[in-house]
């Protein structure tokens, strides 16, 4: 993939350079998840992978996060290979994953105290900016189990936020939610962005949250899984309800629909 | 009516109860059935009444110390087991089909021989409680460590935290349910292992006088026992649920 060229392209955040993935499946046999995968994230961007499922999109998104090692090729984060998990990542799952037993703004200082054992003051009071920031200032006593599941997502989110990350890696956040609470969190999550930029690579099945949020979109195809394409998303930021009806947005999420869905059709 | 109704409703169990004991009581005396075939209600509360409180005491707390002991370190044989068997491959291959040797072993046919081994001190008859209450302690731990979300620990791998905390902050209290539901079913199986034990060799407890009242045909002191033997098993499988309850509100 060639890089932009011209204007003063920023340096890369994270890079993923002929990545290729193979899972020894439970048979013994080779499965091949990830085959000569090129993707980069430059700094502030938020990129979508958008794919069928099976293609690969968590994996790539597990490599970057250093819970995985590529079978070959290079996984690098501001230049350095990824050998181990670190500390520029943030991670949000498609399910909020949150601790039971402790309150909503004990979850958000979870990591904290997970890594390090304690927590504090300075992180408390971090814990509760992010807390107001996802709209959930008064909930901060709650247990999770009182939340909705947007609630819970939104805490998810202000946990990943925590040690202030520079990349923020997304596993379909949004994909256990409802129709509704769906599209409100996309907002939100442009919202918190716009205040807190990161570089953001989101896994995502929809075509039209891919497009409302990202600057760039890796379309992903199956089998082995790979980048078959990145999109430029050409609309204009901020972007609100009425971007979504704009001819540009229906014309770009009928052009990736054919692209995505080429080889199999649902 | 209506409150006549939800008053019955409310009763149900108990009236139920007090009818069955009636029923029981007015059969024995019609039929003159001999105390040492079923002994009416009315004799059973006589003959225990005859053995003195003093006695039902003694006996009654040198079983439930078995129980208590055995139980006790069933957890701790138990838990670190569990914990093993979850973070080693190596250790659940090898412990695994010993535990079940174990568990499927009949714990009255080894009994004796514990006995015999051990002597006739409190030391085998705790063994005996131990065999029979640690295996679904084990069992259920071990599942809930397990049952964990996938992402949670790579949240935790994510972090780089180590493992002990992996089990300390996230492991350990999403099992706790788990441990509970074991920790309930281990707290009933304590009672009839030290049942068990007495039988074998002892010179007090309930399972004891059980089996020395019986011999001698003295039935209604046997289920007078029995009665005690029901009550004490309930009253631990209560507390258990009560601490799980109090400790853990957010598990249920």
């Amino acid at each position: 993939m060639p890089r932009e060229s011209g204007h003063d392209a920023p340096a890369n955040v994270a890079e993923l350079a002929k990545v290729s993935k193979t899972f020894l499946s439970s048979d013994g046999s080779e499965v091949k998840a990830l085959q000569d995968v090129d993707l980069e994230l430059r700094r502030h961007e938020f990129v979508s992978l958008i794919g069928p499922s099976g293609c690969g999109k968590s994996t790539i998104l597990r490599l970057l996060a250093g819970l995985l090692m590529p079978s070959s090729g290079t996984v690098s984060i501001f230049d350095l290979p990824v050998t181990e998990p670190r500390d520029e990542i943030g991670i949000v799952f498609q399910r909020p994953t949150l601790l039971p037993w402790l309150t909503v703004l004990g979850n958000i200082v979870f990591p904290m105290r997970h890594k390090y054992g304690r927590v504090d003051a300075r992180e408390l009071r971090r814990a509760r900016e992010l807390l107001e920031m996802v709209g959930l200032a008064e909930f901060g006593d709650k247990r999770p189990n009182e939340l909705s599941g947007g609630m819970q997502q939104r805490v998810a989110i202000a946990r990943s936020l925590l040690h202030d990350p520079e990349i923020l890696l997304m596993d379909e956040p949004f994909s256990a939610l409802d129709a509704l609470t769906r599209d409100e969190m996309s907002f939100e999550l442009l919202r918190i962005w716009n205040e807190r930029p990161k570089t953001v690579l989101f896994v995502t099945h929809s075509i039209q949250e891919a497009l409302l949020l990202s600057d760039r979109i890796a379309v992903m195809s199956a089998r082995p899984g790979r980048v078959s394409e990145v999109i430029e998303v050409p609309l204009a930021r901020p972007r609100s309800m009425a971007t979504l009806s704009e001819p540009v947005f229906l014309q770009l999420a009928n052009e990736i629909r054919a692209k995505v869905f080429t080889r199999k059709p649902h | 009516m209506r409150s006549l109704k939800s008053l019955a409703d409310r009763f149900a169990s108990l009236l139920a109860f007090a009818g069955v004991l009636l029923l029981w009581e007015v059969a024995c005396r019609a039929f003159k059935v001999p105390s040492f075939v079923l002994p009416a209600p009315s004799a059973i509360v006589l003959a225990a009444g005859q053995l003195g409180p003093a006695r039902w005491a003694e006996h009654a707390l040198a079983t439930m110390q078995v129980a208590l002991l055995g139980y006790l370190v069933a957890i701790a044989v138990a838990l670190p087991l569990a914990i093993g068997i979850t973070r080693s491959r190596m250790l659940s291959r090898t412990l695994l089909p010993w535990l079940v040797v174990i568990q499927s072993t009949p714990i009255v046919a080894i009994a004796p021989i514990i006995v015999v081994t051990m002597g006739a001190g409190l030391l085998p008859r705790v063994v005996i409680t131990t065999l029979i209450a640690f295996f679904p302690l084990v069992i259920s731990t071990a599942t809930g460590l397990a049952a964990v979300p996938a992402e949670l620990i790579e949240l935790s791998r994510s972090l780089r935290a180590s493992r002990s905390r992996e089990y300390w902050q996230i492991r350990m209290p999403y099992a706790v349910p788990y441990i509970f539901s074991g920790l309930k079913v281990a707290v009933t199986l304590t009672v009839i292992g030290a049942v068990v034990a007495e039988f074998v060799a002892a010179e007090k407890g309930l399972g004891y006088l059980i089996l020395v009242s019986t011999s001698t045909f003295k039935v209604p002191v046997a289920f007078a026992a029995l009665i005690l033997l029901v009550s004490g098993s309930l009253a631990l499988y209560g507390l258990v649920s009560w601490l799980h309850k109090r400790l853990f509100p957010w598990s249920l």
